[in-house]
């Protein structure tokens, strides 16, 4: 590398005028300016740093928070479709809870109308039962009542109509004794 | 050839742009002089600061404009590289991302006008591949041993084959790093030249909407070059890490 | 005999500027031959991309050596 310098200094040195490598006097280029070698040391110099310098600043501070921006988001898209996952399976999990709920609701309802029927039917039978005995003693009473006014009305008959026979008998003037009489009317009612 | 004035008044320079000049005059061009190429490399690494660094500072999960194009750069060569080397490949990402970002920033800032382009020189570019080759290499040989000479030895031809197909890989392996630095220098290179030339025809008037309307495709072109060949440099490279990583074909 | 031997430089030039048709022949192909089958199966297409530029690199490698050669002939001779 000195020597190319050195060349370079020397070409300097011969022009009349100072000139850039690979020019000529009216500072145009000869030939190629990319084979124009005394520039190389200075070209790769400097693309080293440059690349130092990129590496590091790509590899210590872009590329991990790229890097880490880009897993966070995978991340977090991939966390919120397992949330909605999970809040889909919460959501159908309720729908069949509330759906066990109102059949076991219903069943309820049910049973308990059976049971209601069931107790207001005793209820009813109980109360037609006891209607039922009061009603069947009220006519055995009504009954005996009946049948003593029957033989009250009989016996009055039977009274009235001996009296009757005897003032009867007496009007006619004739004397009946009692035992005849009531033999009598007993006979005529019975008959 | 560059310097003769042609017939008519038209002067042709187009080699003028890919001149070396120290920064601060002088004719002398020492490895320290700060020149055109530290101004323009210093650009690169400003423009690869600003979009990547300060880009991505919000961190945030729905990203902004900027930071939406670190990602992109960030996944595409992520992305290459896992997939043509395989997840052990993914270890050696911050050099193959170094690579992409400095050609494609030095790519573009060196399509400005009056700039200058880094990616143009053979210097610039043949130490970027030959890094690349003698990396490759030496990973080669420490990972694999002695194994990694069956990269030239193809076992599926025949035998009778295998030598002279031996002699052709050998060449094409050391002629790598040859066309993967010519391939970038010369595509910028030809891009820039052929601009000026076309930028020199518009001292006439005569033609001159011609020959703004071919700069202005040329120009588009070149944008696209610009892309494609960084593209091109780091998914070679890619390869080239696949070969030293898995030698068998 | 300077001026011979630049008339060489130039045609030499001239001459190993034919070899970027070579180039260009082989990247039309690699372009074509993905588009077609691109159109037959667009779903396969995606995962070949980086194949497509890695054809188009090799064959676009051979077209940048004749440029270089015609550049040396020029500038470098």
């Amino acid at each position: 590398m000195a020597t190319t310098t050195q060349e370079a200094a020397g070409h300097a040195a011969d022009a009349a005028n100072a000139m850039l490598p690979g020019t000529d006097a009216h500072g145009s280029a000869v030939g190629m300016p990319q084979l124009v070698f005394e520039t190389f040391p200075n070209q790769i110099f400097w693309l080293l740093v440059t690349l130092v310098v990129i590496y590091f600043v790509l590899s210590r501070i872009a590329l991990p928070r790229i890097g880490g921006v880009l897993a966070d988001r995978a991340g977090k898209i991939s966390n919120d479709i397992a949330t909605a996952e999970e809040l889909k399976l919460k959501a159908k999990e309720a729908e069949a809870s509330y759906l066990r709920a109102l059949a076991d609701a219903k069943a309820e309802a049910g049973r308990i109308i059976a049971a209601a029927r069931a107790e207001i039917q005793a209820d009813l039978d109980a109360a037609t039962a006891r209607a039922d005995a009061e009603i069947a003693a009220k006519t055995a009473e009504s009954e005996v009542r009946i049948n003593e006014i029957r033989a009250g009305a009989l016996e009055a008959v039977n009274v009235v109509a001996r009296d009757t026979a005897a003032e009867i008998v007496a009007a006619f003037g004739a004397r009946a004794d009692a035992g005849a009489i009531e033999a009598a009317v007993a006979a005529r009612v019975k008959g | 050839m560059a310097t003769e004035e042609a017939a008519g008044g038209l002067a042709f320079h187009p080699m003028d742009q890919f001149l070396v000049r120290p920064l601060f005059g002088g004719t002398e061009i020492h490895w320290y002089t700060p020149t055109n190429v530290t101004l323009w490399m210093g650009l690169t690494v400003l423009a690869i600061v600003f979009v990547l660094v300060i880009g991505s500072r919000g961190r945030a999960i729905v990203p902004s404009r900027m930071q939406s194009v670190a990602e992109l750069t960030f996944g595409m060569v992520h992305k290459m590289l896992e997939d043509i080397t395989g997840k052990d490949g993914l270890k050696y990402f911050p050099y193959v991302m170094t690579l992409f970002c400095f050609i494609v920033f030095a790519n573009f800032l060196g399509l400005l006008p009056t700039a200058f382009a880094t990616t143009s020189h053979i210097a610039v570019t043949a130490v970027l591949a030959v890094m690349v080759f003698l990396g490759v290499t030496i990973l080669g040989f420490v990972k694999n041993g002695a194994h990694f000479l069956g990269l030239f030895w193809v076992s599926s031809a025949p035998l009778a084959l295998r030598p002279v197909l031996a002699v052709i890989e050998i060449i094409s392996y050391f002629v790598r790093p040859v066309s993967h630095s010519i391939r970038l220098a010369g595509n910028v290179m030809a891009g820039h030249a052929v601009i000026k030339v076309f930028a020199g025809f518009a001292a006439l008037a005569a033609i001159a909407p011609v020959s703004i309307l071919a700069i202005t495709a040329m120009y588009g072109l070149e944008v696209l070059v610009a892309l494609i060949q960084a593209y091109v440099f780091t998914i070679l490279t890619c390869v080239y890490l696949k070969d030293a990583l898995h030698p068998g074909h | 005999m300077e001026g011979i031997a630049q008339l060489g430089q130039y045609l030499g030039a001239g001459l190993a500027c034919i070899g970027m048709a070579g180039a260009a022949i082989g990247v039309g192909n690699v372009a074509g031959n993905y588009l077609a089958g691109a159109l037959r199966n667009p779903s396969a297409a995606a995962s070949q991309t980086a194949t497509l530029f890695i054809g188009m690199a090799f064959a676009e490698a051979l077209g940048i050596f004749s440029f270089l050669v015609a550049l040396l002939l020029l500038f470098a001779v």
